[in-house]
């Protein structure tokens, strides 16, 4: 288990209130799936149903927005520290 | 009392209660307060918000803070000016600046802060914060220092001098962050999950964007309760875009005017104009930008309310418009120089932008057209000192004549 995700407070009803999850996989895809694995019905919450990002949902890789490296087929890497974030903040 | 019922996702429709929450528990859409419109119905009209304060708290019956706890530095209710001078210059008869350059603390950002600051009094936080392009960190050290509360501005460490003292000057703890808005927007977002603060701008967001319906209300007051033809917005977020148009539509819904038909028109930076080039492709999605601008003020390269304004720009028949980076200076001096107002680099966009409107035809010469200018010159001088070249001279009446001749 090598990849830290923080957790935002919208998700953390379902991840028992941990507000950081150890995760494994080599790409956002992959970790979402991890994360759904261990804490059901978390995909749900973070994708549509064709699988895309849902419109309101930021992920960051090292703080780096996804959707300015390769969306959800981002290279990760163990060490790697993942942000989900609602995107209704700012301005 | 005030008359919101609750908060609404605006993604899902799920309900939530009245507190400090900004994104859905369940598809992360981002909450918007809901009133009771019949009662405010039954409770306004145009002689009690003329008898009201001078300023945006004359609209309370539409805003969701409780009349007791509204904190007045005597935000709003700024002048609306027949612009006659810019407008022959550029071919309007009917062009009026709504001059909200001239607030307690110099910008728009007051009216939002305002209802923000006075709900985080009612939901018993001790600390005012915000992720900051650099007017709304003085507005939020200002309002905190009026509210006895600490105060936290998170900001990119790029921003104009003038922005950063603007708020150091009220006491509030300064971070300046190596990063751009959206960066610190981001980090703003997690530190807002683990600290009860009240981030204005992330957790206290649902309250905080309503200040801005005021700009709406106020203008269509001082038109004599009618709606313009044209208004045109700076955009960053998209919000105050969005709430000006709710502001003419909350008019119409409950009576104060009979009809809003006023074509929204959204005004970006050429270095961060995600909202306008999503406008451009015809997309219903707003893809985000690594902003290059002047226009600090507006540089945020992933707007939140992004979709929402082009819902705007589509409602209400409008569109967007990009002023080129060398424009905006020019836009900045054009004002100055026509109406003796000086605005930021926002509001250089603004008048370029409404500049080419006019040349493209979309605003014609008759129609009522409403610029909003939202933040003052002086604190962005980096951009226009260019303008300073005195006459220098020894303080001699010939040396004076001298070097006055031929000019």
């Amino acid at each position: 288990m090598s990849i830290m995700v923080r957790i935002p407070t919208p998700l953390r009803r379902v991840t028992n209130g941990q507000d950081k999850v150890q995760v494994n996989g080599d790409s956002v895809g992959a970790i979402i799936g991890d994360l759904d694995s261990q804490f059901p019905g978390l995909k749900e919450r973070l994708c549509d149903e064709q699988g895309e990002l849902r419109n309101f949902v930021n992920i960051y890789v090292n703080g780096e927005d996804v959707r300015f490296l390769d969306g959800i087929n981002s290279a990760t890497a163990e060490g790697d520290e993942i942000s989900i974030v609602p995107a209704v903040a700012g301005g | 009392m005030s008359y919101v019922t609750c908060l609404r996702c605006r993604g899902c429709g799920r309900e939530y209660p009245v507190e400090p929450l900004n994104a859905c528990d369940f598809c992360f859409g981002p909450l918007e307060v809901e009133y009771d419109y019949d009662s405010i119905t039954r409770a306004v009209s145009r002689e009690r918000i003329a008898e009201g304060p001078p300023t945006m708290w004359r609209y309370q019956d539409f805003l969701p803070v409780d009349a007791d706890m509204a904190l007045d530095m005597g935000t709003g209710f700024t002048p609306l000016i027949r612009a006659e001078n810019l407008g022959r210059k550029l071919g309007l008869e009917n062009l009026y600046i709504k001059n909200d350059s001239v607030n307690p603390t110099f910008s728009f950002k007051d009216r939002v802060v305002s209802v923000a600051s006075a709900k985080a009094l009612e939901f018993e936080f001790d600390t005012l914060a915000c992720a900051s392009t650099g007017n709304l960190m003085g507005s939020v050290a200002a309002h905190g220092a009026k509210a006895s509360m600490n105060t936290l501005v998170l900001y990119p460490a790029n921003l104009e001098k003038g922005k950063i003292l603007g708020a150091a000057i009220y006491g509030a703890t300064l971070v300046a962050v190596d990063g751009t808005y959206d960066q610190v927007n981001r980090l703003c977002s997690e530190l807002a999950d683990n600290h009860r603060w009240a981030f204005v701008n992330v957790n206290m967001r649902p309250f905080y964007a309503e200040g801005s319906k005021t700009l709406g209300y106020e203008v269509a007051e001082q038109l004599g309760w009618l709606a313009p033809d044209h208004c045109v917005v700076p955009g960053a977020s998209g919000a105050l875009f969005t709430k000006i148009h709710k502001g003419l539509k909350d008019l119409v819904q409950t009576g104060l005017i009979d009809s809003a038909d006023t074509k929204m028109h959204i005004a970006q930076a050429e270095g961060c104009s995600p909202i306008a080039q999503a406008f451009n492709d015809g997309s219903k999605e707003v893809r985000p930008v690594i902003p290059d601008t002047l226009a600090k003020s507006l540089a945020i390269g992933n707007p939140a309310d992004g979709p929402y304004a082009l819902r705007t720009i589509a409602e209400s028949d409008g569109s967007a418009v990009i002023a080129m980076e060398d424009e905006i200076v020019e836009g900045i001096q054009l004002l100055a120089q026509t109406e003796g107002i000086f605005t930021e680099t926002a509001g250089g966009v603004v008048i370029s932008g409404l500049r080419r409107l006019v040349n493209q035809g979309v605003i014609k010469p008759d129609e009522v057209t409403v610029a909003y200018i939202t933040g003052n010159g002086l604190k962005t001088q980096e951009v226009v000192e260019s303008v300073v070249n005195p006459v220098h001279i020894s303080p001699s009446y010939d040396a004076f004549e001298e070097a006055m001749a031929g000019r």
